[in-house]
């Protein structure tokens, strides 16, 4: 049985655990096409708040976000962290503090966050990465619960109760944040910087050496790439994106409780990935998108969404493993 | 009163007791885990639902059917076998091929299944669960005072461990789930039906869990929830045991209930990450794990 | 199962074709093999003759054409069945299983057939594997796992056995016992399709040869005609 695969069933398409190198060639148009959506896309959000309900809009975006950042691992390095909640919710916790009692202003809230994710993502990951594949899955998952504890304990959380009433404050010490377009505007903006920065990880030389990894560690080991920097640099890189997220939603939803970095919330970013599509940039946020309006529709109908997560799951592992746009790319290619 | 390191005899020795009594499911379990991970190379996150399917079979068998704890120790696991069973053929063998992740995630989505369902039905409390009668009450060891059911869950889980290491290591079928494990396609060409050893290992952990399952009961109440919060423990124990060897689930197992108990006498807020801290430090000097035989 | 005539082949192999995901290895390839008779197949590395075996053990992802042991079809039989039509495989790597003692590798592979040796006969033919009986599996020396490796076969009662380079690293000693062993069950009528790349060795035992080259058979000849094809097999084996 070998470890990564090699079934065709995977590696059409570029989404998937691993992308056939033949298909680089193909790639090429798919940026022009992929440069298009994020145009239309772009313009899309820009009007959207004036059409649909704000909030829910920023929440699928913090999530997106979160999303991408989980599929800089695990779509590009091949790395399942199983614990990323642990950087979402814990700068979620940060950023909710930052602002409540410290009073700092919401951008160095939102990167003080940031950058607590991503000190959390370089402890995490450094132990980590002493192993791969599933036992790596495994460690993230236990650490992240220890996190979960620690967060659980720390006085400053307030436990079950959580950082509520969090204040939205002046963005630069006059934009009230509490005006929704206000609020809507920043959070795309930081949005589409975060989104942006994962892009062009991912198409750097630095990403190119993961995607290398990815694909033969070994090769890459033997062509004098130190191998753990790259896959410390991804994860810490992948922490703080997450963390960045987390600090938006702590902002949006003026709240920051237990459940964001419970395992349950690990779970659901790999969902969104997987559903969306894993390896591929837009994937993510399609997949986030989905899972965000599906738990808003099952919250109000009493039919318990674990069951409904569940179920996706196993139907995406067993029948749709590319992802929603893993499959429409590999339909453009025909 | 004797009194060590500031905490008296009976306290300390009762505490202990609870960590051996925790080290006694965690060895069951990740001896399950280790079992099915061996020859499926999948990592059963199903394994703590399939521990509460066990537990909510007995509570059922005894509030619909009148059927009682000690033919519940038999029923439970069986019915959760078979159920586990059908799983694995149907689903679970055809991700055999496929990057171990999708064993691990797809088990995920079934944890989630179950557990939502539970969830749904009967809330996040528990349902109690009697302690059978032939158990019920203690006995003074003069040192400490023993419930009699808990001293039973220990003597119980040792029984259970030792014996299925003695099937894997001391039988026929054993000799075949260890070739398998090393080799499964040779194991196929000397006219072993491999396809059907899996099935079998599967169900085997399943019920082993659900066995554990069974045995909690009494003590943990039977809730929805029982099953996830002690599988990432059980992860991280299997981490520390080592993947790919039986007895070093086992061992940890033991090891760290009772270092969980000792912590919770003396550093009671650390408790509930004692484990996890051990973990990294054992991946930082052992990757391997303390039994790791890969890496 | 048909009932084969006195002078079709025991095993028969038709236009066999075999891949490894994309890569098509094995073109065409044709043999036949009768009963009680020793057939070689001789190349160089990467030839296909492991991958022919493999394709007869049904241990390729991919294979067409035609396989029939005594008139049965295989190309249907799932792998976990192959052996009960009467075939044994002996792989290059010998495939002795760490985690099981010598008893426990001797006494694996299930009885498929009647007029399987006994346990006794196989520790007399192998004494040494006797000694260690309670070892761990790969305890042993090379030669002494090869042994392990056919003897664990000769239990089983098949009557076609596929062995893959059996002398390949081993002392000159433990290849004149092999030898002799193979030709003592030539004796006792069993069918042989060996692998060597060793025709030194293979001349003593096999009645016939295959000759293979990137997936295909070049030609077939008797063990008398091997003198006259000398120079022949030094430029395809560059032996």
């Amino acid at each position: 049985m070998s470890s990564l695969p090699d079934t065709p069933a995977i590696r059409d398409g570029e989404g998937s655990l691993e992308a056939s190198p033949r298909r680089r060639a193909g790639q090429r148009s798919l940026s022009t096409a992929g440069l298009v959506i994020a145009a239309v896309a772009l313009v899309g959000l820009l009007l959207a708040p004036f059409f649909v309900y704000p909030v829910f809009l920023m929440t699928v975006m913090c999530f997106a976000l979160f999303a991408t950042a989980f599929n800089l691992l695990l779509g590009y390095v091949g790395l399942l962290s199983f614990g990323h909640a642990a950087f979402f919710g814990g700068a979620a916790y940060f950023t909710a503090h930052a602002v409540k009692v410290w009073h700092l202003d919401p951008l160095l809230a939102v990167i003080f966050g940031m950058a607590g994710a991503g000190l959390m993502g370089l402890v995490v990951g450094f132990i980590a990465i002493r192993r791969q594949g599933i036992y790596f899955a495994m460690v993230t998952l236990a650490l992240s619960q220890m996190v979960y504890f620690i967060f659980l304990q720390a006085p400053f959380t307030h436990g079950e109760d959580g950082i509520q009433g969090v204040p939205r404050g002046d963005l630069l010490g006059f934009i009230d944040l509490n005006q929704p377009l206000n609020i809507y505007y920043f959070v795309l903006a930081v949005f589409v910087f975060g989104f942006f920065a994962v892009w062009r990880m991912v198409n750097s030389p630095f990403g190119h050496v993961l995607k290398a990894i990815r694909e033969n560690e070994n090769r890459a080991i033997s062509l004098g790439y130190r191998v753990e920097r790259y896959k410390l640099g991804a994860f810490v890189m992948s922490a703080a994106i997450a963390g960045l997220a987390g600090s938006l939603k702590a902002i949006v939803l003026q709240i920051a409780t237990l459940t964001d970095v419970a395992w349950q919330m690990s779970g659901e970013v790999v969902l969104m990935t997987l559903l969306g599509g894993m390896g591929t940039i837009f994937g993510p946020s399609v997949g986030a998108a989905l899972v965000v309006t599906m738990q808003n529709y099952f919250a109000t109908s009493g039919f318990p969404v674990t069951v409904v997560i569940g179920v996706i799951f196993v139907l995406c592992v067993l029948l749709f493993r590319r992802g929603i746009v893993g499959e429409a790319i590999r339909l453009m290619r025909r | 009163m004797t009194m060590v390191f500031g905490i008296p005899l009976p306290a300390l020795l009762g505490q202990l007791f609870l960590g051996f009594i925790n080290g006694s499911f965690y060895a069951m379990l990740s001896l399950g885990l280790a079992v099915i991970f061996g020859l499926l190379r999948v990592i059963n996150f199903a394994h703590g639902a399939q521990y509460m399917l066990g537990a909510f079979a007995a509570y059922f068998c005894l509030a619909y059917a009148g059927i009682g704890f000690w033919p519940a120790l038999i029923v439970a696991p069986i019915v959760v076998a078979l159920v586990s069973a059908v799983i694995e053929r149907t689903m679970l063998s055809r991700l055999y091929d496929l990057d171990h992740l999708y064993g691990l995630l797809f088990t995920f989505g079934l944890a989630l299944i179950f557990e939502g369902t539970f969830r749904y039905y009967f809330g996040s409390a528990g349902q109690p669960y009697r302690t059978p009668s032939l158990l019920a009450g203690g006995t003074n060891l003069g040192f400490m005072f023993l419930p009699n059911y808990r001293g039973f869950v220990v003597v119980a889980s040792m029984v259970i461990c030792l014996a299925t290491w003695l099937l894997i290591e001391k039988t026929k079928l054993g000799a075949y789930l260890r070739a398998a494990t090393e080799n499964p396609q040779l194991v196929q060409a000397f006219g072993v039906n491999v396809p059907l050893l899996l099935t079998l290992t599967y169900a085997l952990g399943a019920g082993l869990a659900a066995l554990a399952g069974v045995l909690a009961a009494p003590i943990y109440q039977v809730s929805p929830l029982m099953g996830s919060n002690l599988i990432i423990i059980v992860f991280a124990v299997v981490v520390i045991g080592g993947m790919g060897s039986i007895v070093g689930a086992i061992l940890s197992g033991y090891m760290l209930g009772i270092l969980e108990g000792l912590t919770k006498v003396f550093y009671p807020e650390a408790s509930n990450i004692v484990v996890f801290v051990i973990m990294a430090v054992v991946l930082m000097i052992r990757p391997a794990g303390l039994f790791g035989k890969e890496f | 199962m048909l009932e084969r005539a006195p002078t079709e082949p025991l095993l028969k192999v038709r236009d066999l074709n075999g891949w490894y995901g994309e890569s098509h290895v094995l073109h065409g390839v044709s043999l036949d093999l009768h009963e009680g008779e020793t057939i070689t197949l001789l190349g160089r590395n990467g030839a296909g003759k492991t991958t022919t075996l493999r394709a007869i053990m049904n241990l390729l992802p991919r294979r067409s054409g035609e396989i029939r042991i005594a008139g049965e079809d295989m190309m249907k039989v799932p792998v976990h069945k192959t052996a009960y039509s009467g075939i044994g495989y002996v792989p290059e790597e010998r495939g002795i299983f760490a985690s099981l003692s010598v008893s426990e590798n001797l006494m694996l592979p299930p009885r498929v057939g009647p007029g399987g040796m006994s346990v006794e006969e196989i520790y007399h033919l192998f004494p040494n594997l006797a000694e260690r009986r309670n070892s761990p599996g790969t305890k042993l020396s090379g030669g002494e796992q090869q042994m392990l490796a056919i003897a664990r076969i000769l239990r089983t009662g098949v009557k076609i056995i596929l062995l893959d380079e059996p002398t390949e690293g081993l002392a000159p000693v433990i290849i004149q016992r092999i030898g002799d062993v193979l030709i003592e069950l030539k004796k006792k009528g069993m069918t042989l399709l060996l692998v060597e790349q060793n025709f030194r060795f293979a001349r003593k035992v096999a009645d016939r040869f295959y000759l293979m080259e990137d997936g295909h058979i070049l030609e077939s000849f008797a063990v008398g005609e091997l003198d006259a094809r000398m120079d022949r097999l030094h430029e395809v084996v560059g032996v």
